[in-house]
């Protein structure tokens, strides 16, 4: 399935990925030849096949609902790009 | 020094030969000689190192110690080292210092290997010749024309080129293996679920896991038993006991039944290679093993199902990297958004940038039925293929990859044909089964890695059958010229 720049451009939104306009064509080609890779399962009746979605089948493992780590916001925050009283910044998001 | 396996090492250190604290100066002296010439470490820990070196020295003077205690290794920059830089080879954790030590991390910190630094890879292990790094590629010792394969190629040139006795990989569709093929190494990924992935970065979560790679399976076996085991904090960890790898390495065989895929024989495999994967094959016959052909019918789909599924976690997972809570940040951002996509455009190069995009569609609505729903069926029959194998053989042995390592800028610019490099190996990933790779010859100096693919949990088994061969044969004592 070919893909055209417009294309690109739009799932590059959805992936929140800035491409520029320059680069699309060239990303266009690229995702294209890739999807083409892809379409050899077309090739094959799947009707019926369970999907596999883990190699183990194993059920979800749960956890008891009960606080195990403790408060280390000081150190999480020591690698943020800015923080500002315990909380990050980022651009206003609300006029 | 710099020769000995780790299991001559832990020998040496236990007989008094030398101290930690000298056989790590003796492997920092190498890495600051030979890692401006190959890029295998993207950072060194000398001074850390060094401590940790005097600890395991003292734990051994009060009779403290066991195998691994001492012995320096490497970690790919995938796992997360507290208060170290751990980058995954991109630029948007270029200054990204843990906050904590990965389970693999600290497992083997536990067992007393001292820590020598962080090795370069493909960005986000997303690629086949470590040529996506951030920190720019590294090259194979064996040839510096060459790539070293990848994603764990900083992994796999630091144990060939004797710069650490053992390293940490991670493998996705045939990241330990490949790069452990294209330099002449033994490396094996683990079942699924063996090792825990906490702390290790995510790529494709179905389908990582860690695993060590070193000279021998031998050292793999020591590695492994430390690193193995179940892990509260990994969701999808095995809660099942871990084998004791040494002691399986010289069980007999009881006439051990090696099943060859005659897919895996075909078009796209090089002759030479098959030549020397088949020589390894009669090495196999002489040892005692029986070996006849089987069938994996649907090996053809797996390079297209990984190629939907490991891009559509990938989309998943990198989503995490926003530039808000950690990583690159770009420069005045004029909006939320801007933040977002100008960041994220600045920090992935363009392979990550791909395979996003790829994921993205792939999950994107209309789509999801047609690709990844598609790609999950697909996966059931290869993993099918590989129980209906396992019905008539106790391993399954193949070559690692088509070719022989191939030279730097020669498949970059074309994805596809990069993708083809991983053919033999990404279905045992989707099949979340075991494998090995391990050194069986040379096409002109460039090594060949033959594949030995176990059932569930047989661990013990693949290591036990790699290193029988390694007991008759010296492929894995082989060491590049320029770096004896």
């Amino acid at each position: 399935m070919p893909l055209g720049p417009a294309e690109v451009a739009k799932i590059a939104h959805l992936a929140r990925l800035a491409i520029r306009e320059q680069d699309a064509p060239a990303y266009a080609r690229n995702l294209s030849a890739i999807l083409d890779l892809v379409a050899q399962m077309n090739a094959v009746d799947t009707a019926g096949v369970v999907p596999m979605a883990h190699p183990l089948d194993m059920a979800q493992r749960l956890r008891a609902d009960e606080v195990a780590e403790p408060d280390q916001r000081e150190r999480f925050q020591a690698i943020a790009p800015r923080t500002e009283a315990g909380l990050y910044l980022v651009p206003k998001v609300i006029e | 020094m710099h020769d000995k396996t780790i299991a001559q090492l832990g020998a040496g250190l236990a007989a008094g030969e030398f101290s930690s604290e000298e056989l790590v100066r003796a492997f920092l002296e190498r890495i600051a000689r030979h890692n401006p010439q190959l890029n295998a470490f993207i950072t060194v820990t000398a001074e850390p190192a060094l401590a940790q070196a005097r600890v395991a020295d003292q734990h051994r003077q009060r009779g403290d110690a066991g195998p691994l205690t001492g012995v320096p290794i490497a970690h790919k920059d995938i796992f997360c080292t507290s208060g170290v830089r751990t980058s995954c080879g991109s630029r948007i954790l270029d200054r990204f210092i843990a906050p904590y030590d990965a389970t693999v991390v600290e497992k083997l910190a536990a067992a007393g290997a001292v820590m020598l630094g962080k090795t370069n890879m493909d960005e986000f292990a997303m690629g086949s010749s470590n040529e996506t790094s951030f920190y720019g590629p590294v090259r194979n010792p064996w040839d510096l024309e060459a790539v070293p394969g990848g994603s764990s190629g900083g992994s796999a040139v630091a144990v060939a080129a004797r710069l650490a006795p053992g390293a940490t990989g991670t493998d996705t569709g045939g990241s330990i293996r490949q790069p452990a093929a294209l330099c002449g190494v033994t490396g094996i990924k683990p079942t699924y679920g063996r090792v825990s992935r906490w702390g290790m970065i995510a790529y494709a979560s179905s389908l990582d896991q860690g695993g060590p790679m070193a000279r021998t399976a031998e050292d793999c076996a020591l590695l492994l038993g430390a690193m193995a085991g179940f892990d509260p904090r990994d969701s999808t960890s095995v809660d099942r006991p871990v084998p004791d790898y040494v002691a399986a390495l010289d069980r007999p065989w009881d006439g051990l039944k090696i099943g060859l895929p005659k897919e895996y024989f075909g078009e796209g495999l090089d002759g030479e290679v098959a030549r020397v994967v088949e020589k390894a094959i009669d090495e196999y016959r002489k040892l005692g093993a029986n070996v006849i052909e089987v069938s994996l019918p649907n090996s053809q789909l797996a390079i297209p199902a990984y190629y939907v599924i490991a891009p559509a976690e990938c989309s998943s997972n990198l989503a995490r990297f926003d530039g808000v809570r950690y990583g690159h940040r770009c420069e005045n951002p004029k909006d939320l958004l801007d933040l977002y996509t100008r960041s994220r455009a600045e920090g992935f190069g363009a392979e990550v940038k791909r395979r996003i995009l790829v994921g993205t569609f792939a999950l994107s609505a209309g789509y999801y039925d047609a690709y990844y729903l598609k790609a999950q069926q697909i996966r059931r029959l290869i993993s099918d293929d590989f129980r209906r194998a396992f019905e008539q053989v106790d391993v399954i042995a193949g070559p690692t990859s088509p070719t022989v390592a191939f030279n730097l800028g020669e498949k970059v610019d074309d994805p596809i044909t990069m993708y083809l490099s991983d053919i033999y190996t990404i279905a045992v990933n989707l099949a979340g089964l075991p494998g090995l790779s391990l050194p069986v010859g040379f096409v002109g100096q460039r090594p060949v890695g033959l594949q030995l693919i176990g059932n569930y949990f047989a661990e013990d088994r693949l290591l036990n059958v790699a290193h029988r061969y390694q007991q008759a044969t010296d492929w894995h004592r082989r060491t590049p010229a320029a770096f004896a």
